[in-house]
């Protein structure tokens, strides 16, 4: 591509972005400002929490050994149906087979 | 101060461990499951953590091996801070090296995308630029642009429709994964993170911008990776993510 | 050296809730009789985004309490420079009322635990806690109130009581202590003495601030109660009572309702800090009278 074609590309992509911009400020317009904050956002992360001087009543019982719960049982991981709709089970698979869903 | 510390924090970290010596329960018995109550804290305490965290992994492999993936993890990697909303930033890497799920090869990709989503959720803050500001830049010097991007942008690049099985798993009537590779790119209109897929060249258009290319040499590098790149798709991406923080030209500052 | 001219806390003696992001609308309705709130200040050390927006909204109309987990002030190791760096930047930017930690260490080797764990009581830690708290309040530029932990179990090596503990540690560094009362009851029914006791020994003149929470029951192997300091339900019978004997040896004084699990909608902590300015107020007419 030369140069000036270049250019001419860019300055029309700028372009075309800023009209799309336009049209969703546009639809977005009508949003009360500042109202983001009080949301509980759905991908909240639970708003960030996470340190607290709380103690636990529930017992952990793993341990260190992910073999006691799952010892012989690695390559029978349950999924989620698959994206197909056939159950699968953890054995490696060609790709398509290996989603979950 | 006594030596104990350091044996108290293995003991902690190892239910193997007999608890610590010169411990009592104050009625003439050595401390025994009191103990544990510190183990429980910390064991369950950062398992909850993480999955606040990595709920679709928990989603995908179950909340029973979830929290034993969890129980190796931790005690392999406990917190380096007290900051616990960062805590897990070497989950992927973990999950990736996990023998016992090494056959769910899409599984760090996805903890790499909730994880970026998390830290999206507390990046700083930037004003973005205004659209018109570019529509100012004479349209023969737009290629020397430098665009500068908003802190809570993200971009997470994989070989597995990690978008589609992020969303099948948090969103309402999502469509089912298709085995496809997807890039994701994270922005914060406000103050949720939004991943979206990138189009095509998207990711190493992007990237190139974050090491300071100039709109132009990004758009070239991006075109010659993926021929059908679409530079305007992409910057209306990125508007609308509130994701351009500056445009600069050279020589007379901003644009 | 203490300062007695310098205020431990600006808290209003009035009853206050550990802030919850679910509950930031309802609290920017109308917060009812709450009089202010209290974060913990790991949770507000991100770089931005809402939690930062949130508390910028709260700080605005309501007087805060920086309430800090991690600090380990009660590690063998010295403290963390750089988590010393960020309280005081959360400080400096939110101007709290009050700034506490615990009587306890959490880090050993640049491994957090995420716990309160315990320390025995002996001249040398009192020493190195000492020189903890002196650095805290040299770095911070405030005094600071040291709370009391729940106690699951007592160190062979422990030479003094708690309070005489924590009253010495005032003593030398000025510093004020936060009271949690539902500490001093798990502990107490924990360990088989006596709550009042506790109470009776404490170092009183120096408390800036009361915390109140809910507890779980357990037991241990010997059928011992083990209490444990969950704050996952509503305040239980036993601590309300400790709470009117602790304001009558007291007077009026800030208190807090925390609750930092299953946590309810916001009439129920609202109604929770009502019953504890119920009591407030009870204590202050009988000192009046």
């Amino acid at each position: 591509m030369s140069n000036m074609m270049k250019t001419v590309a860019i300055a029309g992509a700028v372009t075309a972005a800023l009209a799309a911009q336009a049209t969703t400020a546009q639809a977005a317009g009508a949003k009360e400002k500042c109202f983001g904050v009080a949301l509980a956002g759905e991908n909240d992360c639970a708003a960030g929490e996470g340190t607290t001087c709380k103690g636990t009543s529930k017992v952990d019982y793993q341990g260190n050994a992910w073999t006691l719960v799952d010892e012989g049982t690695c390559t029978e991981i349950d999924l989620p149906e698959m994206a197909d709709g056939t159950e699968r089970r953890g054995s490696p698979e060609p790709l398509d087979r290996d989603l979950p869903a | 101060m006594s030596a104990g510390q350091g044996i108290f924090r293995a003991a902690v970290l190892d239910p193997a461990r007999p608890s610590p010596a010169g411990l009592s329960d104050g009625r003439g018995h050595a401390a025994g499951k009191r103990f544990d109550v510190y183990r429980n804290n910390v064991a369950v305490g950062l398992t909850e953590v993480l999955e606040t965290g990595f709920p679709v992994i928990r989603k995908l492999i179950g909340e029973d091996r979830f929290s034993a993936v969890c129980g190796v993890f931790l005690r392999q990697s406990p917190p380096a801070s007290p900051i616990l909303s960062r805590y897990g930033d070497g989950f992927p890497a973990f999950l990736a090296g996990f023998e016992p799920l090494a056959h769910l090869r899409y599984l760090a990709d996805v903890a790499a995308l909730e994880l970026a989503i998390r830290q999206s959720y507390h990046a700083a803050d930037a004003l973005p630029i205004l659209p018109e500001s570019l529509s100012a830049v004479p349209p023969e010097r737009v290629d020397d642009l430098r665009l500068g991007l908003a802190p809570a942008l993200r971009v997470v690049r994989s070989h597995w429709p990690i978008h589609d099985i992020w969303s099948y798993n948090t969103v309402e009537n999502a469509p089912k994964p298709a085995p496809v590779a997807q890039d994701v790119l994270i922005t914060r209109p406000e103050f949720d993170p939004a991943p979206q897929v990138l189009p095509p060249g998207g990711a190493g258009f992007i990237a190139a911008l974050q090491q300071g290319a100039t709109l132009g040499t990004a758009a070239e590098q991006a075109a010659r990776d993926a021929p059908d790149f679409d530079l305007g798709e992409v910057l209306a991406l990125l508007l609308a993510g509130n994701a351009i923080v500056s445009a600069d030209l050279p020589g007379d500052g901003h644009a | 050296m203490p300062d007695p001219s310098v205020r431990l806390t600006t808290l209003p003696a009035a009853p206050g809730v550990g802030y919850k992001p679910q509950h930031f609308a309802d609290i920017m309705r109308d917060p009812g009789g709450v009089a202010w709130f209290e974060i913990h200040a790991e949770n507000y050390m991100g770089d931005g985004g809402r939690p930062i927006a949130q508390l910028r909204h709260l700080a605005e109309r309501h007087p805060v309490s920086v309430h800090g987990i991690g600090l380990g002030i009660g590690g063998e190791g010295r403290l963390d420079p750089d988590h010393l760096t960020r309280l005081k930047h959360l400080c400096d930017w939110l101007t709290p009322a009050s700034f506490s930690e615990h009587l306890a260490w959490s880090s050993h080797e640049g491994a957090y635990l995420n716990d309160l764990l315990p320390l025995p009581y002996t001249a040398a830690t009192l020493a190195c806690v000492a020189d903890h708290i002196d650095e805290t309040q040299e770095a911070l530029g405030r005094p600071m109130l040291l709370e009391n932990p729940s106690s699951y179990l007592v160190f062979d090596e422990s030479t003094m009581s708690e309070p005489e503990f924590l009253g010495e540690l005032a003593r030398r560094t000025g510093c004020g202590l936060l009271l949690d009362v539902n500490n001093v009851f798990v502990s107490a029914t924990n360990l088989g003495m006596s709550a009042l006791a506790y109470l009776d020994a404490f170092p009183l003149a120096r408390v800036g601030e009361l915390h109140l929470g809910g507890h779980h029951e357990d037991a241990d192997e010997h059928g011992a109660p083990l209490l444990i300091d969950s704050h996952d339900h509503a305040i239980t019978e036993p601590v309300w009572t400790l709470l009117d004997e602790t304001f009558a040896r007291l007077g009026a004084c800030p208190v807090l309702i925390e609750r930092d699990d299953d946590i309810p909608p916001w009439p129920t902590l609202e109604a929770e800090a009502a019953r504890a300015g119920r009591a407030l107020a009870r204590a202050v007419k009988r000192a009046a009278a």
